[in-house]
């Protein structure tokens, strides 16, 4: 069955449905199908983290993952984030700080830290954990320092 | 960057995974946690015909306790599972000290045990541990089931002694004996890097004398090496940053590493001296602690 076959899958809470090759990455799926364009792809394999999206609560990389395999999954997009208290935490302290400069990065940026702050201590977050947390995305722009920054801020302000 | 067309399957069971594998021979291809495997397809490096995908097959997943105080890890267990799974933190010390090496948190949220190994990355973590722990691996193919020791799977870069139609199951590691250290070391450039160079070692001490170690160093030949030779001198001497010394510079003594564009042969040599002695003193540390 290399034809197209029929994905059913929950996204940002919205039960969402679409057809995809056995080879499209759910990357590919969440953009074009379901025209979801805030999942970024940079590399294409699994280097760069830009194309981070949650799948079932984990942080994945959507080009490492086939769309056949998210059927039945409830998927997390940038798009979703606002719905989220950790998300608003994130977006609120990323536009406070300053953490994106041209913002191609930024989606992977937002998910993999929507991970951290989900399990984070509520004592708060140290950097060394945060740089930890983010060294599998790239960014080209920002020197990550901002980064770090607003997750850390992010991290410590949880609410509204 | 996009992958060449496939077909695809979804087996729900062991059996009809080796089924297809068997229909299919070389043209398919097993996919498990797709961390390596679906960089390969994107770059067009591999282009099987037939993707059978282990992620819908339950029987794979999950840790257990065995009997004889040694762990059972089923291939699709996720490598995220090392870290957070109390039987592997306490039985398993080196594998969870390990597993927040490899890559990156979303790596691991899909990139399986059974996947790592293989794949037999040279560079990668879990085939050390696997040879650092003595440990075996299970294999189902239509002939059945066989077991391989970690010393067997591995033949060279990205090759293993599975066949074409069998299935990695299972993952055994063996319980460590008493007064038995473990340490995991490596040297990377950033975070969540394939190391440059790693070690792996286990120790035993009885009053200050090693009277069992093992030695297994990534990124330095074509598969995991086991230091044996270093392991049989420091056997039966009483332990201490002499003898640490003496292992590292005896496992890099037995090595010919290659150079590349992120280190020299000589300095893989430096980095084996220094990261197995560093292992070794640690392990010993945790020993008698």
């Amino acid at each position: 069955m290399a034809e197209p076959v029929r994905i059913d899958v929950v996204v940002n809470g919205e039960q969402r449905a679409g057809f995809a090759e056995p080879r499209t990455t759910l990357a590919d799926f969440l953009r074009e199908e379901l025209a979801l364009t805030g999942t970024h792809l940079g590399c294409e394999h699994g280097v760069c983290g830009a194309c981070t999206v949650m799948v079932g609560g984990d942080a994945v990389r959507s080009c490492l993952m086939l769309a056949v395999q998210a059927a039945g999954t409830q998927v997390t997009t940038v798009e979703g984030l606002a719905d989220d208290v950790h998300g608003r935490a994130l977006q609120r302290a990323f536009t406070a700080e300053h953490a994106l400069q041209c913002g191609f990065c930024t989606p992977g940026f937002l998910l993999t830290a929507l991970e951290l702050l989900r399990e984070a201590d509520p004592g708060g977050l140290g950097d060394d954990e945060i740089r930890e947390a983010i060294s599998g995305n790239l960014c080209r722009c920002t020197g990550y320092e901002n980064i770090v920054t607003a997750v850390r801020t992010a991290g410590g302000n949880i609410g509204g | 960057m996009k992958a060449a067309p496939f077909e695809y399957a979804r087996p729900e069971t062991v059996g009809e995974a080796v089924d297809v594998l068997t229909e299919h021979g070389e043209e398919a291809k097993l996919l498990a946690g797709g961390q390596s495997l679906v960089p390969l397809l994107a770059l067009r490096f591999a282009q099987p015909r037939l993707l059978v995908d282990l992620n819908g097959v339950d029987e794979l997943s999950g840790i257990r306790a065995l009997d004889d105080g040694g762990v059972a890890i089923g291939a699709m267990t996720r490598t995220r599972a090392l870290e957070t799974d109390p039987l592997v933190r306490d039985r398993l010390p080196l594998a969870h000290e390990a597993a927040p090496l490899i890559a990156h948190r979303a790596i691991r949220n899909r990139g399986t045990v059974g996947g790592s190994l293989a794949h037999a990355d040279a560079a990668a973590e879990m085939p050390a541990v696997l040879v650092a722990l003595r440990g075996t691996v299970t294999a189902r193919g239509p002939a059945g089931v066989r077991k391989l020791a970690a010393g067997d799977l591995f033949r060279g870069h990205y090759t293993t002694a599975l066949e074409p139609d069998e299935v990695l199951t299972e993952v055994r590691l063996p319980p460590l004996g008493p007064n038995t250290g473990t340490a995991f070391v490596e040297h990377v450039r950033r975070h969540g890097d394939f190391a440059i160079v790693g070690a792996g070692v286990t120790l035993t001490l009885e009053q200050g004398r090693c009277t069992d170690a093992t030695i297994a160093v990534i990124g330095v030949a074509d598969r995991p090496f086991a230091a044996d030779a270093a392991v049989a001198v420091l056997v039966g001497q009483d332990f201490g940053e002499g003898a640490a010394h003496a292992a590292g510079v005896g496992a890099a003594a037995a090595l010919t590493p290659t150079s590349d564009v992120h280190a020299s042969a000589a300095y893989r040599k430096h980095l084996t001296e220094v990261l197995v002695r560093r292992a070794l003193l640690l392990a010993a540390r945790r020993a008698v602690g």
